[in-house]
C-alpha cells in the first residue's frame, strides 16, 4: 500500500500570484528547503538535495488553468512516488496551497512528505513577506 | 568549584536489566555501586515510551503536551527551553555525546541541525550544549560515529545489523542461532563499537576542560535499544540457553492470549500482525510468531550490550577519577524509557503503557562533596513516583540554581519522606501516533499502586477502553480491572486526577517531519 501525506497552508495572496513561484518547476529550490539546485530540461528535472544528492524527476503536469503541478521522482529506492502542487482560489484574493506525496515503499512519503510541510511554510513566508515588503516600499 | 554532573542515560532499557533492581542475566557492578551509595528509584516512569519525546522531555523538563514533540519524527524546535542552556549560563561548560534525537534522523533534505554537525566537521554549540557529539544504534547515517567509523574502519560498516530494510522500515530480517528480529553477529571489535566509542569521546571531552571548571555532560548511549548486535567477541558471556524466560513472558500462548484479550484491542492486533501503530516495531514482524529460544537470546544479547555500557561507565568514573574529581561529580543514570522484552509475548515498544515500558532504572549518586553519607543525603530506596520530567529540576538543583519558570517537575526526592513532604503522588505519561491511518492516542496516570490509562477516541479505539492495574497485586499488570465494576470508584478517582493534572496540548499539533 501507498504512504500518503498531505500538507496545505493558506497564503493571504491570489492564487496567481502564487502559481507564478509554485507552478514554475525550475525555481522549486527557491522555496524548498533543503533543496539547493534545480534544472529542467524538457520534462526531466533534477533537484539537488542539501546532502548533495541528485535526484532525477519527470514532470507529469503542469497545469496553469487548474494550477495544478505534479511530477515523481524517479531514483531506483521509490517503487512509486507522485508529488503534486495544488493552488486553489479561494475567491477572497487569497488561495489554498495543498501539497501531496504518495509513495512506494511508504515510508518514503514521510521523509519526503516532513520536507513539503517546511516548503510550503517557507512558501507563504517569501510570498506574503515580499508583498509585504513591495507594500511598504511602494 | 560547584558539583560537576554526568548524566549518563542508555536508550530503551528496562527496569530489571540491573543486579540493583533485581535483575540475574546482566553483571552491572558499577551501576550497582552508584545504587549502593547513592538513590535508587523503584517507580521512576517516563512521560513517553518512544525516543524523542522522552529525550526532550529530560531536556526541557517538560510533558510532550507541553514541548510540542509528540510522536518520533516530530523535531524539537530549536528555540525549546533547554537545561543545558540554564546551566551553561550560570558557568558550567556542557556536553552531549552520544544518542541525542532531539530532532528527526531521516533527513533526506538535511534540514536539521542536529544531523549537520558531523557532515561539516563541527561540534556544535546546540541547544545550550558547547560540545554535540553524536551516535546511534549503528554506522548509518550523518552523526559522528557514522563519520568516524567509515573514516577510520570501513570495513567495519557493514558488520552492523542493518536497522532499517530496503523499504525504510524497520527491518524484520532474524539473525543470531534463532533468527530473532534484530538479533545478529556483529563481527566488530569491541573498540570501534559505539558503546565504547561514546565513552572514550566522553573522556576525551573531559580531559579537554581544565580541573577548575564546572561542568554537566550528558553521556547517551545508543545501547541497549535493538538491534542485538554486541561485537561477536562479547556474546560468548551469556549462554542463551542458561537464560532463564522473562517472568512477564506466558509460555502458554492460550493463556497469553487470553490476557492479551483482556486488554485494550491494540494490544491483540499487533500480536496477531492485524495492526501496526507505529515505526519502532517491525512492521514485517509478527510478534505471535515469537519463540521462547528467540526471547532466551535477545534477552542474552541485550544482556550483554548493557554489561558494555556498565563497563564503559566505569572506564568513565576512573577518569574523572584521576582528574580527581570523583567527590565532586553527581551521577544520574538512566534511560529514555522499556523494552517490552517479551512481556505478553512482545519485543520492542509501542502504544503499551505497562512496567515493561514505563518502570526504568533511575539512580543518583550525589556528589560526596554534597553530603553522601552525611547530614543532608542518605543512600536510600525511593518508592514514591517521580518521572523524567524531574531530572531538569534536579540538575538546577545540584548546581545550585533554582528551577526555570517553564520547567513542569520538581527536583527528585532524596528519600521517601521527602517525597511525601513535596508531594510526589503521581506521574503522567501520554501517547499519540498517526501513522498512515492508524491513529492512537493514550494518557496515564502512575499513582500509588495503580497504573490507569484511558484510549481516547481514534482509529483504533472508541474511547471506552482503557487499563487498569493494581502493581501490588498484579506487579506482572496481567488483571486488567479497567471494566471490573468492583473498581469503578478506583477507575473513576484516577481518571479525574489525570485530567485535573494533564497539560492541554498546544495546537495545532506540530508536522511529522519524518518516520524517526
Amino acid at each position: 500500500m501507498y504512504g500518503t501525506i498531505r500538507h496545505e497552508i493558506r497564503i493571504e495572496r491570489p492564487a496567481g500570484q502564487v502559481w507564478e513561484l509554485a507552478g514554475n518547476a525550475s525555481r522549486l529550490h527557491e522555496w524548498f528547503p533543503g533543496i539547493i539546485e534545480c534544472t529542467v530540461d524538457g520534462n526531466q528535472r533534477t533537484i539537488v538535495t542539501a546532502t548533495g544528492i541528485p535526484m532525477p524527476e519527470e514532470i507529469l503536469a503542469c497545469d496553469d488553468t487548474q494550477r495544478r503541478f505534479q511530477y515523481r521522482i524517479v531514483t531506483p529506492i521509490f517503487k512509486h512516488h507522485r508529488g503534486t502542487i495544488d493552488v486553489i482560489d479561494l475567491g477572497d484574493e487569497t488561495c489554498l496551497v495543498v501539497y501531496s506525496t504518495e509513495a512506494d515503499p511508504r515510508t518514503m512519503a514521510m521523509v519526503i512528505g516532513g520536507g513539503t510541510a517546511a516548503a510550503l511554510q517557507e512558501l507563504k513566508r517569501q510570498i506574503e513577506g515580499a508583498t509585504r515588503q513591495m507594500k511598504g516600499t511602494g | 568549584m560547584g558539583r560537576k554532573i554526568l548524566f549518563v542515560t542508555t536508550d530503551q532499557q528496562r527496569f530489571d536489566t540491573l543486579g540493583c533492581n533485581g535483575g540475574t542475566v546482566a553483571r552491572t557492578p558499577v551501576v550497582d555501586a552508584l545504587a549502593a551509595h547513592g538513590i535508587r528509584y523503584e517507580r521512576a516512569v517516563p512521560q513517553s515510551v518512544v525516543c524523542m519525546p522522552s529525550r526532550s522531555t529530560m531536556l526541557t523538563g517538560q510533558s510532550p503536551s507541553t514541548h510540542g514533540v509528540w510522536m518520533n519524527g516530530v523535531a524539537l524546535p530549536e528555540t525549546a527551553p533547554s537545561v543545558a542552556e540554564v546551566l551553561a549560563a550560570a558557568g558550567y561548560r556542557t556536553a552531549i555525546i552520544g544518542k541525542p534525537h532531539f530532532e528527526p534522523f531521516l533527513d533526506a533534505f538535511a534540514r536539521f541541525a542536529e544531523n549537520g554537525f558531523a557532515r561539516a566537521g563541527t561540534f556544535g554549540p546546540h541547544r545550550g550544549f558547547e560540545h554535540f557529539e553524536s551516535a546511534t544504534h549503528g554506522a548509518a547515517g550523518p552523526l559522528h560515529y557514522a563519520r568516524w567509523l567509515n573514516a577510520t574502519h570501513p570495513e567495519a560498516v557493514d558488520m552492523y545489523y542493518p536497522v532499517l530494510d530496503s523499504s525504510l522500515e524497520v527491518n524484520a530480517m532474524g539473525g543470531g542461532d534463532n533468527g530473532a528480529p534484530q538479533a545478529w553477529c556483529n563481527n566488530i571489535p569491541r573498540e570501534w563499537y559505539h558503546t565504547d566509542w561514546v565513552a572514550d569521546r566522553t573522556i576525551s571531552w573531559l580531559d579537554s576542560l581544565p580541573v577548575e571548571d564546572d561542568w554537566f555532560c550528558w553521556m547517551s548511549f545508543p545501547d541497549p535499544h535493538h538491534p542485538w548486535d554486541p561485537p561477536a567477541s562479547e556474546v560468548g558471556r551469556i549462554d542463551w540457553r542458561e537464560v532463564p524466560l522473562p517472568a512477564g513472558y506466558i509460555e502458554k500462548a492460550t493463556e497469553r492470549e487470553r490476557v492479551l484479550d483482556a486488554k485494550p484491542r491494540h494490544w491483540r492486533a499487533w500480536y496477531d500482525g492485524r495492526m501496526v501503530s507505529n515505526y519502532e516495531a517491525p512492521m514485517h514482524w509478527v510478534p505471535a510468531t515469537l519463540t521462547a529460544d528467540q526471547l532466551r537470546e535477545v534477552t542474552a544479547l541485550n544482556a550483554v550490550e548493557c554489561e558494555l555500557i556498565d563497563e564503559a561507565i566505569g572506564r568513565v568514573l576512573a577518569a574523572i577519577a584521576a582528574r580527581g574529581q570523583g567527590d565532586d561529580v553527581d551521577i544520574i543514570f538512566t534511560t529514555d524509557h522499556g523494552e517490552l522484552g517479551g512481556d505478553f509475548g512482545l519485543m520492542f515498544k509501542g502504544p503499551y503503557h505497562v512496567d515493561a515500558l514505563m518502570r526504568l532504572p533511575l539512580i543518583w549518586r550525589p556528589a560526596a562533596s554534597a553530603g553522601i553519607g552525611g547530614a543532608d543525603i542518605t543512600p536510600a530506596t525511593v518508592t514514591r513516583p517521580v518521572g523524567l520530567i524531574d531530572l531538569a529540576p534536579t540538575f538546577c538543583k545540584i548546581a545550585g540554581l533554582a528551577s526555570a519558570p517553564w520547567m513542569e517537575g520538581k527536583a527528585l526526592p532524596v528519600s521517601d519522606a521527602d517525597a511525601d513532604e513535596r508531594g510526589f503522588e503521581r506521574v503522567l505519561t501520554e501517547w499519540d501516533s498517526e501513522l498512515f491511518g492508524v491513529g492512537v492516542h493514550l494518557r496515564t496516570i502512575t499513582r500509588e499502586s495503580w497504573v490507569c490509562t484511558t484510549c481516547l477516541p481514534g482509529s483504533a479505539h472508541d474511547g471506552t477502553e482503557g487499563e487498569l492495574y493494581n502493581l501490588a497485586e498484579d506487579p506482572l499488570q496481567q488483571a486488567n480491572r479497567w471494566d471490573d465494576p468492583q473498581y469503578a470508584t478506583v477507575r473513576a478517582d484516577l481518571l479525574a486526577d489525570l485530567w485535573n493534572h494533564q497539560s492541554p496540548s498546544k495546537l495545532p499539533l506540530r508536522s511529522v517531519e519524518a518516520p524517526v
